[in-house]
């Protein structure tokens, strides 16, 4: 493969693995605070079904995102309410949420549109469009690094440099500020936080509703920049993927980066088959190369990576023993 | 926090707590019957009554867990509404809880901080902490690693984070739930200089315990609780553990139970070289040698966690291991293939676990069932080749109730509906009755009442009587003393050395469990 060719799969790699980035650290407030979440990819795709159906409406980009944050806001209340109010399995709010909304998507759109369970296809302002970043003509002249910041790092939608923002700002939230510690706090022994005197119930919601809004801004860029509107399944499971990066991450936030552009560079290895037939010199099925993410899931999700310890709290209702 | 500490200097006349008329029921369960009780300031004042005696009620009452039925707190003369901890908190308690509350993988600076941080940034109140930490630790003898993980620092340690974080929140009156249970008699001690120190400081305790021993070592002032009221408030000076226990059970109590000396017969059990790994291939037995003769009681000493709970494991045939064990001379199945409790059953070891709620019992299932698990297949029990008898099964367990005093008389109830003395006495019956040549009981009166556990007592050492050996495992020292012919102690995976209850002390046994090597290996 030439210098050339691996910075388009890099670049492509990137753009895909910003929604599993955004999912990842979603997931990772909730769970980091004692509750498990499997709905991310439910709420995924209703914030892609709303933000993709305003954005249509309004013309606005923004608006969508806006929709899309609070179409996964509402999901991640039920859950809450589900799980930390009324101390239900947090599985099964989890997976039923996913169902509710696997066939409200397709059904409100439907409704909206009469376009098959679509949302018509968006152009212009109702779409992020990439953006150039600074200094790609002055860099241009540099070997290796200048292509690279040309193609690879420039000319992404805002939200893949939100994403990439976050990273960083979650890391300090979690280990430089008071709230982070008593998130992290909470999901080991949320004990320890209720005799400190600090409201078990209130962090939990706190982490619930940051996974709401960094999943609705995964759902939106799923359907106002990666595509151009909302399909039926467009998140096509990429909810559980980020789970299976959040575990191989051990649920940090760095290393939720990698463990993502690793899900991302697999994603854009089987969009272009051409690529691995050219350095593999032999033809591999696309439809092998399509699992090939899911297939790591299943590797990853079964511990075969390394010991992961879950916060130790976490899937646990909290009730107050005496 | 200034003023309360002023007043409880200056005014040595107004109590430090002072309980009015506390009542707390829980359903028709009235767990705080109208107690009251005064704590007088810069005193250690101990509370102590058997469990369900509604200690650990009153105790979450005053640090805000639970809303009293009727009654008020004072504190410091002054009428205080503690709604919840930070309540608590504010009017200057500090629990230190019989499970610590403390986060495994925060450091200590980090647990300190928990709930009492100085601002929405970490680095300043870890500073401040770092630096607070520094003089308590000078102050009353509370050093710890600040920048220690919690699940790397030992238990005694950990409990001293404990302390350290009420002190940190100007704690001035301190609550201690069973703070011993879990450490080493030298740990225990060091607790207890601590305490001592804290009291020089003004500061007020209350140190809640169902051991008689500690209760006249520390407390200046004692309160009993029996059955949700408060029975007595008497001066430690002025007691005696014998009153003290029949104040707790409301009658008299054997501390001891009598028992003339063992008169040993054969090799019953002789474990040679016992080696065994866990799953995650650390070794936590690591080559035992023990031998248990016929008529006598070799006691286990040793604290939790240093192999004693794998050597009944291995015993009770749920765990593999190498080495050697005969058992009546012959060879028994170490590999774990072969074993299971019925076959170890077959060849006279009967088990009564150390973990009753998960091994022993099923709590869900009634007590005729329970006294029918493990011998499930004795001819007794079985009606023709398909049914069981359970007529029989009950019938037998009526006598094992009537015989063994199980409380309330009844084999239908689910063992959970029973008190912890009596599920361990259902436990007992089933495995005592059945005539094992040799019992292995671990921690036999773990959360069991002061007068069940004069009978279970008694029990093991009847059986000793009637010529059986017994495997006695337990952290309680004094149970050990009182109870065993011969004393093993077990320290990380090793025994340390072994003595007779005669020619030992407890401060000997306790360097042992604490790991120090036997340097004069005399009685054995």
């Amino acid at each position: 493969m030439d210098y050339a060719t691996l910075l388009q799969v890099l670049a492509s790699t990137l753009r895909l693995a910003t929604p599993l980035l955004l999912a990842c650290l979603a997931g990772l407030y909730s769970e980091r605070s004692g509750i498990f979440d499997i709905g991310l990819e439910g709420k995924m795709l209703m914030a892609a079904m709303a933000s993709g159906a305003i954005a249509a409406m309004t013309g606005s980009a923004w608006i969508g995102l806006a929709a899309g944050i609070g179409a996964s806001l509402l999901l991640a209340a039920l859950h809450g309410v589900a799980s930390i109010t009324f101390r239900g399995n947090q599985l099964i709010s989890g997976v039923a949420l996913n169902f509710v909304a696997s066939g409200a998507t397709v059904l409100i759109a439907q409704a909206l549109f009469q376009q098959g369970g679509r949302t018509p296809p968006l152009t212009g302002a109702a779409r992020f469009e990439p953006l150039a970043l600074p200094f790609v003509d002055t860099l241009k002249g540099v070997p290796l690094f200048g292509p690279f910041y040309a193609q690879v790092l420039s000319g992404h939608s805002i939200l893949v440099y939100l994403a990439l923002a976050a990273v960083p700002a979650s890391w300090w939230l979690l280990y430089r500020t008071r709230f982070g510690l008593r998130l992290r706090a909470v999901g080991e022994n949320p004990e320890s936080v209720d005799t400190a005197g600090v409201s078990v119930i209130r962090l939990r919601y706190t982490a619930v509703a940051l996974t709401g809004v960094l999943c609705g801004v995964a759902g939106a860029y799923m359907a106002t920049a990666l595509q151009a509107g909302f399909g039926r399944e467009m998140t096509a499971g990429r909810g559980y993927i980020a789970l299976a990066a959040l575990i191989f991450a051990k649920w940090r936030p760095w290393s939720a980066l990698w463990a993502t552009l690793l899900f991302g560079f697999l994603q854009a290895l089987a969009l272009r088959p051409d690529v691995i037939e050219g350095t593999l010199h032999m033809k591999i099925p696309v439809s092998f190369l399509d699992a090939l993410p899911y297939i790591l899931t299943v590797i990853v999700l079964a511990g075969f990576v390394g010991r992961a310890i879950p916060p130790r709290a976490g899937g646990e209702p909290y009730v107050k023993e005496r | 926090m200034a003023p309360a500490q002023e007043t409880g200097r200056q005014a040595t006349a107004a109590p430090a707590i002072e309980l009015r008329g506390i009542s707390k029921a829980f359903g028709p369960v009235q767990a705080n019957k109208d107690i009251s009780i005064r704590v007088m300031p810069g005193t250690i004042h101990g509370i102590i009554g058997e469990n369900g005696a509604g200690k650990s009620t009153l105790m979450s009452i005053l640090y805000g867990f639970y809303k009293a039925d009727a009654g008020e707190i004072l504190i410091h003369g002054r009428e205080a509404k503690i709604t919840d901890s930070q309540a608590a908190i504010r009017a200057g308690i500090g629990m230190v809880f019989q499970h610590f509350k403390l986060v495994q993988n925060f450091t200590v600076l980090e647990n300190v901080i928990l709930g009492a941080e100085e601002g929405a940034l970490l680095r300043p109140s870890l500073a401040k902490a770092r630096r607070e930490l520094k003089r308590l630790a000078e102050e009353y003898e509370l050093e710890v690693d600040p920048d220690a993980l919690v699940e790397e620092l030992s238990v005694g340690h950990q409990q001293r984070v404990e302390i350290l974080k009420a002190l940190y929140r100007q704690a001035d009156i301190l609550i201690l739930d069973e703070p011993t249970g879990v450490l080493t008699p030298a740990e225990a001690d060091h607790l207890f200089r601590i305490l001592a120190n804290l009291r020089m400081q003004g500061k007020t305790i209350l140190l809640i315990t169902h051991k008689l021993r500690e209760i006249m070592e520390i407390t200046d002032t004692v309160s009993v609780m029996r059955r949700g009221e408060m029975t007595a408030t008497v001066t430690t000076a002025g007691t005696s553990p014998e009153e003290l226990a029949e104040l707790m059970v409301g009658r008299k109590v054997l501390l001891h139970v009598p028992k003339a000396p063992a008169n040993p017969g054969r090799t019953v059990l002789e474990i040679r070289d016992l080696r065994l790994r866990d799953a995650t291939g650390v070794e936590r037995i690591k080559g035992i040698d023990l031998t248990i003769r016929a008529g006598e009681i070799l006691g286990i000493a040793g604290v939790a966690g240093n192999g004693q709970s794998e050597l009944l494991e291995v015993l009770g045939g749920f765990a593999a291991a190498t080495g050697s064990v005969r058992m009546n001379g012959e060879e028994i199945d170490l590999t774990g293939r072969h074993s299971d409790g019925q076959t170890r059953r077959a060849r006279g070891i009967a088990h009564v676990p150390e973990d009753r709620h998960h091994l022993g019992l099923i709590l869900d299932f009634s007590a005729w069932e329970n006294i029918a698990f493990g011998y499930h297949n004795a001819p007794e029990y079985q009606k023709n080749a398909l049914l069981m008898d359970n007529a029989a099964i009950i019938a037998d367990t009526e006598g094992k109730i009537e015989r063994f005093d199980v409380r309330p008389p009844n084999a239908f109830l689910p063992a959970k509906s029973f008190s912890g003395g009596n599920q361990q006495k259902i436990v007992l019956a089933r495995e005592i009755e059945r005539n094992p040549d040799l019992l292995l009981v671990g921690q036999p009166t773990r959360g069991v009442d002061i007068g069940a556990i004069e009978f279970i007592h008694k029990r093991i050492v009847e059986l000793r009587d009637a010529g059986k050996a017994v495997l006695l495992v337990s952290v309680e020292l004094d149970e050990i003393m009182s109870l065993a012919d011969r004393i093993a102690v077990m320290f990380d995976g090793r025994i340390m050395g072994e003595r007779l209850p005669a020619d030992t002390n407890e401060r000997e046994l306790g360097l042992l469990m604490a790991g120090v090597a036997d340097s004069a290996e005399t009685a054995a």
